[in-house]
């Protein structure tokens, strides 16, 4: 049971800034001509390294701009990383942003198969589940509304219902749970420690410490794009406070 | 085989994507997907009044010689254009979540399709109208259509790569498309071409498409060999670059979009 399911091995994401974005094809002939085509370095991430074993809560901490989104793209496939790899063992359920996969043309039920598929799921569960995952979102009665007529928070109660009515092996929630009103946030929380329970992998990544504490038993904590502690969550969250 | 095995996992999402391309589509017109049948009629009779006089002499049947020319290039040109910008409208997505990214021109190709089966339906009623001779080998256009899907396939898949680092290209291509329409054979017999203009329209790829279209549909004629081996030659080599292009730069589209 103690096997890993997420290994990252000394990653590093070098990303270029570019003084000016150039996207023309008349721009870049003349900056090149020019040898104007200045860049930053800039590392995201530099020599990040941690494991996460089958069935654990690890939280990911940092101040903004710290790296925490950037590394949980490379975990989820998202973002190639420069240096280093990351080796995943199971399939990843990524709530990077709720409802990225929406068309917001179509209704909510066209969307859940359109979502579902996004995320891999099968067809015939998703099928099976429609009704689950509505009523889990709290949008009976908007069913066959067309999602752009949605409330943003009505948007994310769907993302959310979507995303976790399937057991994935493991589970990548960015920031998320910081929208929706307070009682559907404690009903995530409880669908996630369900989901725990089951023997799910998580990797959360919050502003709150607080509800870091709650959710995980390890934590990670980023700073600059190093990687400063990787331990116990009181430890970590202790040290997070003070910096 | 890991190849085959991914795609097999995603093919859902292509059926999803490409029943999302189609429902938005027509979303909200009263007539919906009907357009797709009533469009092609709609141009061909535009197009039959304004041309059949000028071409009268020329060309028999004009309105079933123009609508298996306008099949042929409204779908290249349909799925090259929607592929080209399938990376750069699915930006979104693509920054969130893992997903093979020659899902996008692909599932784009293949909405086009289905449109050009509606339109082939609109062709079918032409023919019935005008009263056109067709025989078996009416059921040979599977080969200029699948032809023309690869061949589609490869320039979208081209195209999308050069989109996402230079959005010029949209524009531009509107340019080129428009040109190649007028070097392709649609509406004008090859007989009227001068001689260096028509050395040009024969190099065209979609000539032999249209022209291949054209011998089954109005003139029952079997294509020969040497026109089969033409078309895979052309859509080989242009599949190929398309799919090496793409593979070689994916990774970077995320950090373009």
């Amino acid at each position: 049971m103690s096997e890993n399911v997420i290994e990252v091995n000394d990653v590093s994401m070098e990303f270029r800034l570019y003084k000016e974005k150039v996207d023309s094809l008349k721009e870049y002939a003349i900056k090149r001509l020019k040898h104007e085509l200045e860049y930053d370095n800039f590392w995201a991430l530099k020599n990040v390294s941690f494991e996460v074993k089958k069935g654990e809560a690890v939280g990911l901490v940092g101040r903004n701009g710290s790296g925490k989104s950037t590394m949980l793209k490379v975990i989820a496939g998202v973002l190639k990383p420069t240096l280093g790899s990351v080796r995943i063992a199971g399939s990843i359920a990524p709530m990077i942003e709720l409802g990225a996969g929406f068309d917001f043309d179509l209704t909510a039920r066209e969307n859940i198969f359109l979502n579902g598929a996004i995320l891999g799921y099968p067809r015939e569960m998703l099928e099976e589940n429609v009704e689950n995952i509505i009523k889990f979102a709290e949008l009976e009665k908007f069913i066959d509304v067309p999602v752009k007529n949605f409330s943003s928070g009505m948007v994310t109660r769907l993302g959310f219902s979507i995303a976790t009515v399937y057991q994935p092996d493991i589970l990548i929630v960015d920031e998320i749970l910081s929208v929706g009103d307070f009682k559907f946030q404690n009903k995530c929380e409880e669908r996630i420690q369900e989901m725990l329970e089951k023997g799910t992998t998580l990797l959360l990544v919050s502003h709150s410490t607080e509800q870091v504490r709650r959710v995980c038993d390890k934590a990670v904590l980023l700073y600059n794009g190093n990687m400063l502690l990787n331990g116990n969550v009181d430890e970590v969250c202790n040290l997070y406070t003070t910096l | 085989m890991r190849y085959i095995e991914n795609f097999k996992k995603y093919l859902p999402l292509l059926q999803e994507l490409v029943s999302r391309d189609l429902k938005t589509k027509y979303r909200r017109s009263a007539l919906g997907f009907l357009w797709t049948v009533l469009n092609p009629l709609g141009m061909m009779l535009v197009l039959t009044v304004v041309f059949s006089t000028v071409f009268q002499q020329s060309i028999d049947n004009f309105p079933v010689y123009l609508m298996c020319g306008q099949l042929i290039f409204n779908f290249y040109n349909e799925s090259s254009s929607m592929a080209m910008n399938s990376i750069v409208d699915n930006a979104a997505l693509i920054k969130k979540v893992y997903l093979p990214k020659y899902l996008f021109p692909m599932s784009r190709v293949c909405s086009a399709l289905v449109n050009v089966l509606t339109s082939f339906i609109a062709l079918l009623i032409v023919i019935l109208i005008t009263q056109t001779p067709i025989t078996w080998t009416i059921f040979l256009v599977v080969f200029p259509i699948f032809y023309t899907l690869l061949f589609s396939l490869g320039a979208g898949m081209i195209l999308s790569v050069m989109t996402v680092s230079f959005r010029d290209i949209k524009h531009l291509y509107g340019v080129i498309t428009t040109a190649w329409m007028y070097l392709t054979p649609i509406f004008y017999p090859m007989s009227m071409l001068p001689a260096k203009l028509a050395s040009i329209v024969q190099k065209n790829p979609l000539t032999i498409f249209v022209d291949m279209m054209r011998m089954v549909v109005l003139y029952n004629k079997v294509p020969p060999v040497i026109m089969h081996a033409k078309c895979w030659l052309v859509c080989g080599v242009v599949v190929v670059i398309g799919f090496v292009m793409f593979k070689k730069k994916q990774d970077t589209f995320i950090l373009k979009l």
